[in-house]
């Protein structure tokens, strides 16, 4: 999200606490276009890879678009997946702007040619995010795969030549990349591009990475003080707001928008809560269902409960409840916490006493996965730790299973 | 934050007697608690905290000064200082603009 503009009139009740209530659209959403990609990044929220054969139809998409633009979301996030391999892709971009509604892309830049720059730039209702996860060629490709930072910086040359002034670059920052915050910085200077930063989460294939992707404690405070350092010049998309229980709370709302301000439409048109929580423990409803995402938005059940005062359970009597509310709602249901209790990167250390309590792999598994089943376009994580037995029937193992150690114990 | 935002806008000064309207490039969307902003230009999100406010920023096209889209929507002298604050802010963050002919 923008990082928001707060303008003070007279004063009701505080924003956030209004937004816990939820809107009656979102403010904006997450829309993954399709499941396909070039890439197997190690750590995708998706699990992205193949194409699923029940995605969304152009027609569908544009029926999607259509209820956007009466709802008033001003604009989508548009993912994936890599969006830009759907064929389809620039036409819908085209159609959800001339229906008033924004896009914000994000994209491995496989298909940001000269000519695809040139018309991005042309556009003041279309914005681009350039997904990198390492300021060296090393630190990225060892996540996001080999030639995906050549790549990624080929697209950002490309949109610099074609004048297209503050699109952004995207990184997920880990363990590994924490220490090439100033890097990045100066790569988005270089381009004329503005940085974001977002957290890393346990969903998806990250499941998988996390414990070895994850920043440490030290890490985290390491970050915390960089983005206050860097205030409103850098982009986190509300990604950290479990580090306000530092004390000065970041820019932005600070608050988990999942079902209440945000949610996201998965390729086949499910929608989830928030785009870090694809389980069927937050599935909403289907727009392709009657009363199409309108009356997912307004009348699941799901976002109804998402939308009830939280009381905030183990965390309810800590000083920093009220700067992190307890953190975000995915992290703790992938790692097996209670979603009442502390975030597993709580900064006060609760998270990690209570994780290390929990059950090995009793985490719960994403609920789909569309990874490629090949093995050998697969990067190779960064370090390879021990990875927890998989032989406990919540998810089989597999022959072309991604991870090479996989079943080691 | 708000007394800062207010502080700031009140020494910036904004000019209540002059032709205002919202940027062409903004959204508006009413809400309970006032309503949403979106500048499709600057891609930023801001917030009108109450209702009346967000009067007064929808009559400011139609209306020959800031000071008069207030009055009509029922701003009392009283409350103007705060009004003109968060015009001033809306104005720094291009949302509203000076309206050139009247």
């Amino acid at each position: 999200m923008t990082q928001p503009l707060v303008t003070q009139p007279p004063v009701t009740l505080p924003l956030v606490e209004q937004f816990q209530y939820g809107l009656d659209a979102p403010i904006c959403l997450t829309w993954e276009l399709t499941y396909a990609c070039n890439l197997s990044c190690v750590h995708c929220l998706s699990s992205s890879g193949r194409r699923d054969l029940r995605e969304l139809s152009t027609a569908e998409c544009r029926a999607v678009i259509d209820e956007l633009e009466r709802m008033q979301v001003f604009y989508v996030n548009i993912g994936g997946g890599e969006p830009t391999v759907r064929p389809d892709f620039w036409g819908l971009v085209d159609y959800a702007t001339a229906h008033h509604v924004g896009v914000k892309f994000s994209t491995n830049g496989v298909k940001i040619d000269p000519a695809a720059a040139r018309r991005l730039a042309a556009s003041d209702y279309v914005d681009v995010q350039i997904s990198l996860d390492g300021a060296t060629a090393e630190v990225n490709d060892a996540v996001r795969g080999p030639g995906s930072h050549a790549t990624a910086l080929r697209a950002m040359r490309h949109l610099a030549e074609a004048g297209f002034r503050g699109f952004k670059i995207s990184v997920v920052v880990t363990r590994q990349n924490v220490s090439q915050l100033d890097d990045f910085k100066a790569i988005a200077d270089r381009f004329g591009a503005q940085l974001r930063l977002t957290r890393l989460r346990p969903s998806g294939r990250g499941a998988d990475v996390w414990d070895q992707l994850h920043p440490t404690a030290g890490q985290q405070r390491q970050l915390y003080d960089w983005l206050v350092a860097h205030g409103e010049q850098v982009l986190t998309g509300d990604s950290f707001f479990h580090l306000a229980a530092y004390g000065e709370a970041l820019p932005g709302l600070n608050l988990c928008g999942a079902g209440r301000v945000v949610c996201l439409i998965d390729p086949v048109g499910d929608v989830y809560a928030c785009p870090f929580a694809i389980h069927d423990s937050f599935l909403a409803g289907n727009v392709r269902g009657p009363g199409g995402f309108a009356a997912v938005w307004r009348e699941s059940e799901l976002f109804a409960d998402l939308r009830r005062p939280q009381t905030g359970g183990a965390c309810h009597s800590c000083s920093a409840y009220d700067s992190c509310r307890g953190g975000c709602m995915a992290a703790k249901f992938f790692t097996g916490l209670p979603l009442d209790g502390p975030d597993p990167e709580c900064v006060k250390g609760h998270g990690e006493r209570a994780w290390s309590s929990v059950a090995s792999m009793s985490a719960p598994r994403p609920s789909g996965d569309h990874s490629h089943r090949s093995r050998r376009s697969r990067p190779v994580p960064v370090s390879i730790g021990a990875r927890p037995p998989t032989g406990n029937g919540l998810r089989p193992d597999r022959a072309c299973d991604e991870n090479p150690l996989a079943g080691f114990s | 934050m708000s007394t800062e935002t207010q502080a700031r806008g009140a020494r910036a000064g904004f000019d209540l007697d002059r032709p205002w309207q919202l940027h062409p490039q903004v959204s508006v969307r009413p809400e309970r608690f006032g309503a949403l902003l979106y500048h499709f230009g600057t891609r930023r999100l801001s917030f009108l905290k109450s209702p009346a406010l967000l009067t007064v920023v929808s009559s400011l096209g139609d209306a020959p000064s800031a000071r008069q889209a207030c009055q009509s929507a029922g701003v009392t002298e009283a409350e103007l200082p705060a009004y003109a604050a968060a015009l001033q802010t809306l104005a720094s963050s291009k949302m509203i603009c000076a309206r050139v002919s009247s």
